[in-house]
This record gives structure tokens, sequence and C-alpha cells, in this order.
């Protein structure tokens, strides 16, 4: 484990006056797969969309890769990027979605082209020859011609994660890629997953997939009222739990 | 238990037959008398004049005056197009300031009557009787007289714009609104920029739904320039309108221009048509001709 690639230093948002972060503070090492889990409403997800800075946080700050996202800085001070220059920071950061999220108008090689030709500014040809090439890593090679609605969910998530490797990111954040699918197609999903970890990329992965993260996660982050309540190596959290809602979350999940 | 499925055996055995309908013929039979009744109308009335109607139907005039409304037609809806749009995206933007303009631009452009706008902008010159550009309450740079620079056409253009975008502000906005949330993160996780997220991502989805309605403003649109006649345009009413003040064959003149409009909005409809396939790619509700036609199947029974 070598330099921290994420680090959120007090970290809150909230909605109208109700909390949902509650200052986090995290670092995620180059490599490091991180499983974030919690009950619903525990701030897991605004935490990942924070850290792409699909949402602003209220205050703290959020560096990827030493840059302080939806920020600039200017010697003593931060001021807030445009939304041109937003972009571009998230160029950095692959995002796979619970929804999929998958461009309907677009077919599925189309899907990974798009961000990588407009975006970066890769060669047309190019951008093809990459996006074939993650199609077959995903198990997909003959699906490109295709529109997204005619794949299964599964199939679905899986070329949204390589929609989102097509613009060679640093980090993947994943928000519960496989709550929305149906039980059969989850292992498809987690395989690629597995392998991604195993590649050696940084992941923050938000999930419900306990067997998941105790097996694949190096660290797990058990968050709560919007606060990380409990952390570490994922055999130690998650079979013996120092905290007693983890306890409690976690025999309600695994029972 | 027993016996209810003994009973499901006997009901299993049984063929299935149609239903008899005994007053399907009913609205056909109507349909055809009235059908029969209408064109014997058309035949034997010999005051339609077909003679005079095929005389004119493609005279210079006509022709001339089809061009015009086509013109302004086309130059209105593509003006209308960006106009509407850059309006829908100022009321979805976040300022204020920007939402209200809008808000106060579609209030009054689509409560004046397109008559009454295209009157108006042709008697701008009572208001305004001349028009510089300059600096505002300094130096002017260029002036023109109001009546030259407002001629019939461009009173036309600019009422009938006025009037078309403020709807079509509407159409884009509720459009946009139809696209998922979703796709919009995903745009902006991927670091599109946001410009190229609107133009390549959330519009195409957006024109699926926009694209009837508009097909709807766009026939609208085309039957309204006719009034552009009150402010002596040569379009395709005023056309045969001058024709038959001179010959006064009234009636089939008003004909031609009705066959005209037909024919026109036959041809829009089929453009309308493959314009929504084409935005409808990808989509489960692309070709709505998938529907089995159930309606056809009890009709014949």
């Amino acid at each position: 484990m070598s330099a921290p690639v994420i680090v959120a230093r007090g970290v809150r948002k909230g909605y109208g006056g109700t909390a949902v972060l509650n200052g986090i503070d995290l670092s995620v090492a180059e490599g490091e797969v991180v499983c974030v889990i919690g009950p619903s409403g525990s701030g897991k997800s605004t935490l990942l969309r924070c850290l792409n800075n699909l949402e602003d946080a209220d205050s703290g700050v959020i560096t990827v890769g030493g840059a302080p996202m939806g920020f600039e800085r200017r010697a003593d001070h931060l001021v807030r990027l445009g939304p041109r220059a937003a972009a571009r920071q998230r160029t950095r950061i692959g995002m796979v979605f619970q929804n999929f999220n998958l461009f309907p108008h677009l077919t599925v090689l189309d899907n990974l082209t798009e961000a990588p030709c407009r975006a970066l500014g890769v060669p047309r040809a190019e951008a093809v020859r990459r996006g074939r090439e993650l199609l077959e890593r995903v198990g997909l090679g003959d699906r490109g011609d295709a529109y997204p609605r005619l794949l299964s969910g599964g199939q679905q998530q899986r070329v949204a994660i390589a929609r989102a490797l097509a613009m060679r990111p640093a980090v993947m954040l994943f928000d519960e890629p496989t709550s929305a699918l149906d039980p059969e197609l989850v292992d498809e999903v987690l395989k690629v997953m597995r392998d991604l970890a195993r590649e050696g990329m940084t992941m923050v992965v938000v999930t419900h997939e306990i067997r998941f993260a105790a097996e694949v996660a190096d660290r797990v982050i058990f968050m709560d009222g919007g606060a990380i309540v409990e952390q570490g190596p994922a055999k130690t959290v998650i079979e013996s739990p120092a905290q007693p809602r983890t306890r409690a979350f976690l025999t309600r999940v695994v029972a | 238990m027993a016996a209810s499925a003994e009973a499901g055996d006997v009901l299993a055995g049984l063929p299935v037959r149609r239903r008899v309908r005994v007053w399907a013929w009913a609205p056909h039979v109507v349909l055809v008398v009235l059908a029969a009744m209408g064109v014997s109308a058309l035949v034997t009335n010999r005051r339609f004049e077909w003679g005079v109607v095929g005389r004119y139907l493609l005279s210079v005039d006509v022709v001339k005056g089809i061009g015009v409304t086509l013109g302004m037609t086309a130059a209105v809806m593509v003006l209308s197009m960006v106009l509407g749009t850059v309006v829908a995206l100022m009321r979805l933007s976040g300022g204020r300031l920007l939402s209200w303009s809008a808000g106060l631009f579609v209030w009054v452009f689509r409560s004046v009557p397109m008559l009454v706008q295209l009157l108006f902008w042709y008697n701008l010159a009572a208001l305004f009787p001349q028009l510089s550009l300059g600096v505002p309450w300094g130096p002017r740079l260029v002036t023109w007289d109001t009546n030259v620079l407002i001629s019939p056409l461009m009173a036309a253009v600019i009422g009938l714009t006025l009037h078309e975008s403020a709807f079509l502000a509407e159409v884009v906005r509720s459009g946009i609104g139809s696209v998922d949330r979703g796709q919009r993160d995903a745009a902006m996780a991927l670091g599109l920029p946001p410009a190229t997220a609107f133009r390549r991502i959330i519009l195409p989805q957006a024109m699926r739904v926009i694209v009837p309605p508009l097909g709807n403003q766009l026939i609208q649109l085309l039957k309204a320039t006719s009034l552009v006649s009150v402010i002596a345009l040569n379009d395709l009413l005023y056309s045969v309108q001058l024709i038959y003040a001179r010959n006064f064959e009234t009636v089939p003149l008003l004909i031609v221009a009705v066959l005209w409009y037909l024919v026109i909005t036959v041809v829009l409809t089929a453009g309308q048509r493959y314009v929504e396939r084409h935005f409808g790619r990808g989509h489960a509700t692309a070709d709505t001709r998938t529907v089995p036609p159930r309606a056809a199947n009890g009709g014949e029974a």
C-alpha cells in the first residue's frame, strides 16, 4: 500500500436541514479495495457522490490524486471550478450506478466510446479498439452493436463497468452495483469486479454483498447516521465487529 | 376439490368458438352510407367547379404562394426551435432571474393571440417610428425607419416566431424533464462537458418526448401562416384570395388551398413518423406498429 489516492477531510453534507454526512474522514491507498456497508440512509451513496463531485459537500475537502475535487488551489485559498474544469476532473474517476444508467439511445459500443472521444479527445478508431477490448474482457465481445435495452441487467451492468474503464480512471466507485439485479445475475457482475480488484484497481464499493466484501475488500467501512462507525480489515469488521451497531446490522443482513 | 377438478377437465375439453357480435356491422354501414353521401355531393354538386380547381391547382400564383407558406413555416420553425430551447434552458436553469424571465416570456407570447401579434408587429412604427443600434441611452450607431425595416414578411416572421417559441419552450422543457436523472449523473460522472452532455445525451433522449407535440406545433404553424393574409403577405391563402377577388370563383379557389394544405400535412406527418423512429432507437416503444391491432380482430368477428 502506497500513497493515498483519495483523501476526505471533515466532509459534511445536508439536504434542507437534515445532515446526511457528519464529518467524514477517509483515505484510500492506491490499489486498495474499500467496501462501504451500512443501513440505507446512512449516507453511503452520498459519500460516493461527493467523492467524484457529483454533489458538492457543504464543508470539508476531498482530494483525488492530490487535486481538490471541485476546487482549484490558488496560493492560499481554494476557488470553485467552473463546470468544464469540474467535468475534466471527473474523467479520472469511474463510477458505476445501481441502475446502470447506460445511454439507451446509443449502442453498447457507442456507450463506451462517447466519453473517451468527446471528453478526452481520443481518436474514434482507438476508442473503438479499446471499447471492443473492454467488452471482450467483461465477456460481451459480441454485443457491441446491440442497444442496451436488449441486454439483461447483469450484462448492462458489465457494460457500465466497461464504459467507466474506457476512461482509464485512476479510481473506480461502485454505488450498490448489484442491488437492482435479479439474484442469479449478481455473480457475473461480482466476478468482473473481483478481477478488477485483483488487477490492482483502486476501488470504493458501496454494497450489501457482505460475502463479496469479506472476500475482496482490503478494508470494510461501516457507516450509520452519516458517520463512519467502524472500519478495519474485512475479516475483523465482518466476523468480529467491535461496535454494537455494526454487530446489529450484520446479524440482520447475513441472517 | 375432486368435483372442481373434474369440472376443470370438462372445461378443458370444450372447443373455443368466436363470440358472435350481433351489432358489429352497424358502424360499418353508417360509415359507408356517410362516405357515399359525401362522394355523391362532391360529384353531383356542380358548384364545386372541379374544372376551375384543376385549372388553378398548379397555376404560377398558387405555386408561388405555396413557396411563401412553406418558406415561412420552415424559417419560423427553425428560429422557434432555437429560441424555444434557449427559453426552456433558462426556465430550467438554477438562476432565479433567468427562470423568471423565461416564465414571463412564455406567459406573454403564449397569451397574446397570433393574429393580434401579427397586427402589432406590422404596426410597430406607430409605437417606435425609428429603430437604432447603439449604446442604451447613449449614442446611436445605426438607425432605421421602422416602416422600412418591418416589412410584412418581417412582421410575420417575428410574430409567428415569438408565439411559436413560447409554445415550443414548454414542449422542450417537458421533454428535458422526462429524461431520467441517472442519465445526467452518468454523463457527469464520465466527465462529459455540460454542453456536450446536453447535446449528445440529454437532448436526443428528450427528443423522443418532444417530437410528437413538435409535429402538432408544426402543422398548427403551417395553418397559422394563413393569418398573414391580413397583412397582405402573398402566402397560399392570400394568393387564392387575390385570384377569386378577380374571377369570383371563391369556393373552387378555397378548395385549391385546402387541397394543398392537406397534401403538405401528409408530407409533414410522414416526416414526423420518420423522425420519431430515428429518436426512438434503442427504446421499447420505438415502433408503435408492434402493438397488436386488437380492435381490428374484434371488428371482423
